[in-house]
């Protein structure tokens, strides 16, 4: 099984962190692993998750679309209906249940989009303990509706200015405070990435998704899908529908990865596309960077894929070739943005917008018997704003 | 044996700590920094660290963390520290030691860097978020080459694990004094001394303690239990604060001066 007890993905993955929090690192592990052996844990979580953040969230055919782009049978699965409007919940849920558990009272948490950081406050809110998110003062800009929501939930936002200002750098601030305060902290990361458990206990909450999606497409369909599609940041969404389908060889992987405004204009985020093996955040995996080693600069009109590096699992996946790694850019993902509010209704936060703008390529290439599932793993509200700006529209 | 186990034994039969001073290679300059290692030397420094910057320091405070970027203003690479060292051994002996973040000797290559280390003359090698599980490589071209390879230690370390650290690590143990990031602090952590005692007891290892060692109280307080004090930030800070001075050199010397009279 993977990671293997180091935490390694093939040769991805890992513990690589000041000496400070390897302790708290080992009794996370031990925490998680007894949780999730617990049944009461695993039943609290389920209440919480069916109850509070509103799942199963829907696996949505798309008809319309479908019909528009002339192909395969594409549907939706509607993380963006989930509570906060985001995936981040069954995560943010997990981890702070795992935070009461180990008796610690306080939480921080980095975000970049703000989708992370609104669903720690509210796990935080709802569990009763205290909240302080680091979010890159860039972001902070991009991203103001979220970062209100967040001190209306009673959470702390704290500006980070060092760096490029975005997301990599709320993940080192939030590192440097959890060192400062490990004894009552937990440090509540909302990706895939970092060291070990953090790549692994996010993606097994993350699981939901493609447990759902597996029983919900049997059901409507009566087969596996032929393609999983969405996007990749740090790789929370994507590994949550991905894994559970992990042995089923036959459903093809998508990962979709921000191209920003063009991999060869060098403003971009794909690291798994662009980008070679370094360590960062705790793990071994792709990076951009420069020849020095020196972590480069990134650019995504979504906030939440505006980040160097990606999950182990994922450069695993890239190196067995068990997923393809797709690029689609800023443009690219703003007209598919368009495409579903106006075919559906349906208005995607621009990260899931990339993953979207991909089958709007491939879904016409297929015949009529072929399934796709994107993840749709957040609602657009947050984005209109920015929407409105690449459309030269003045709010 | 190393130049810095050498060196730590010859001052514990004078009974004195080491003072080890760290500076980040290319603050302001790469020949200021040449400057420094030479001054701080001859005003009492017996170890010489030198940080190679990083673009995210996870361990660093606000202090440090400016220095590295006066120093990337220039685009100091990696290659370019090895070549300040070699040319820093043409006039010195005194132990230099390398400390930054791990992919920077990733990116390098971990066996080339190795080489290319001990070739310029670099004694020893820090990692700050390389424990000693995940140093095996670094290790391996490390003991081939003679270069120490120095593990950190920190008052959350259970003692299994400062016992696992004590036996990785070569030159000293670097014992990190509090629970936080590098940077100056007003006073010492209260259980320092206590921790310290309990370390001694299970290893024979010399310690150096760094993190907030800010002035030559603090060392005074920590020298009978120690054997060597990093001073980081505290440094720095003289530094920050005669970017514009011509004499910038001889005031970091006459503070280190005024740490290392603490050594005694």
């Amino acid at each position: 099984m993977l990671p293997n007890r180091r935490g390694y993905f093939g040769e991805f993955g890992g513990r690589f962190v000041p000496e400070t929090l390897m302790n708290a690192l080992e009794e996370l592990e031990q925490a998680y692993s007894s949780a999730k052996r617990d049944g009461r844990f695993q039943k609290e979580l389920k209440y919480y998750l069916s109850q509070y953040a509103g799942r199963p969230t829907p696996l949505y055919f798309a008809q319309k679309l479908t019909k528009k782009l002339g192909g395969a049978r594409i549907y939706l699965k509607r993380e963006d209906l989930c509570h906060t409007g985001a995936h981040k919940i069954n995560n943010t849920l997990g981890q702070g249940l795992l935070t009461k558990r180990m008796g610690k009272k306080r939480v921080i948490a980095e975000t970049g989009a703000g989708q992370h950081g609104v669903a720690t406050a509210v796990a935080a809110a709802l569990l009763g303990l205290e909240c302080e998110v680091y979010m890159g003062t860039e972001d902070i800009k991009r991203q103001s509706l979220n970062v209100f929501r967040m001190k209306l939930l009673g959470s702390k936002v704290i500006p980070v200015k060092s760096g490029f200002r975005t997301l990599k750098d709320a993940i080192n601030e939030a590192l440097r405070d959890w060192v400062t305060n490990i004894r009552i902290t937990h440090y509540l990361l909302g990706s895939t990435v970092g060291p070990h458990p953090y790549p692994v206990m996010v993606r097994d909450f993350q699981s939901i998704i493609g447990k759902e999606t597996k029983e919900q497409i049997l059901k409507q369909e009566g087969r596996l899908p032929d393609y999983l599609v969405a996007c990749v940041g740090g790789g929370s969404n994507s590994l949550g529908l991905f894994h559970p389908f992990y042995r089923d060889k036959r459903v093809k992987f998508i990962g979709v990865e921000a191209a920003g405004r063009g991999i060869k204009t060098g403003k971009h985020s794909s690291p798994l596309l662009a980008g070679s093996v370094g360590v960062l955040h705790g793990s071994e995996s792709y990076l951009l960077q420069n020849k020095d080693g020196q972590i480069k600069e990134t650019h995504s009109i979504a906030p939440g894929l505006d980040y160097p590096g990606v999950g182990p699992e994922h450069s695993f996946y890239k190196k067995i070739g068990r997923a393809k790694y797709v690029p689609i850019t800023d443009k690219e993902a703003l007209k598919a943005f368009l495409l579903l509010a106006q075919t559906e209704g349906i208005t995607p936060a621009l990260e899931s917008a990339h993953a979207l703008a991909y089958v709007v390529r491939l879904a016409p290439k297929l015949s009529k018997n072929k399934i796709i599932v994107i993840n749709l793993s957040g609602r657009g509200d947050k984005d209109v704003h920015i929407v409105a700006e690449a459309l030269g529209v003045r709010l | 044996m190393s130049r810095i186990s050498e060196k730590l034994k010859e001052l514990k039969k004078k009974k004195k700590t080491a003072l080890i001073p760290f500076i980040t290679a290319g603050d302001p300059d790469l020949k200021t920094t040449k400057a420094l290692v030479l001054e701080m030397e001859r005003r009492g420094a017996d170890i010489i660290e030198l940080g190679v910057p990083f673009s995210d320091p996870i361990a660093d405070g606000p202090t440090i963390q400016a220095a590295g970027i006066r120093a990337m203003k220039h685009k100091i690479s990696l290659e370019d520290i090895l070549k300040l060292v070699k040319d820093l051994r043409r006039k010195t002996e005194v132990p230099l030691v390398l400390m930054t973040y791990y992919n920077l000797f990733y990116n390098y290559g971990i066996e080339r860097f190795a080489v290319q280390a001990k070739k310029s003359g670099v004694d020893g090698v820090i990692a700050a978020d390389l424990p000693v599980e995940e140093a095996s490589e670094l290790k391996k071209y490390a003991r081939k080459n003679n270069l120490d390879t120095i593990f950190l230690a920190s008052p959350t370390s259970p003692p299994q694990r400062l016992k696992l650290i004590a036996k990785e690590t070569r030159g000293f143990i670097y014992y990190v004094s509090l629970t936080g990031v590098t940077g100056v602090r007003e006073e010492l952590a209260e259980d320092l001394i206590s921790s310290l005692k309990r370390l001694k007891r299970l290893t024979k290892k010399p310690i150096a303690v760094g993190f907030g060692i800010s002035k030559p109280e603090h060392i005074r307080k920590i020298r009978r239990y120690a054997d060597g004090a990093v001073v980081g930030s505290a440094i720095i800070s003289v530094i920050e604060k005669n970017l514009k001075s011509k004499d910038l050199v001889k005031k970091v010397g006459n503070f280190v001066r005024r740490l290392a009279q603490a050594c005694y």
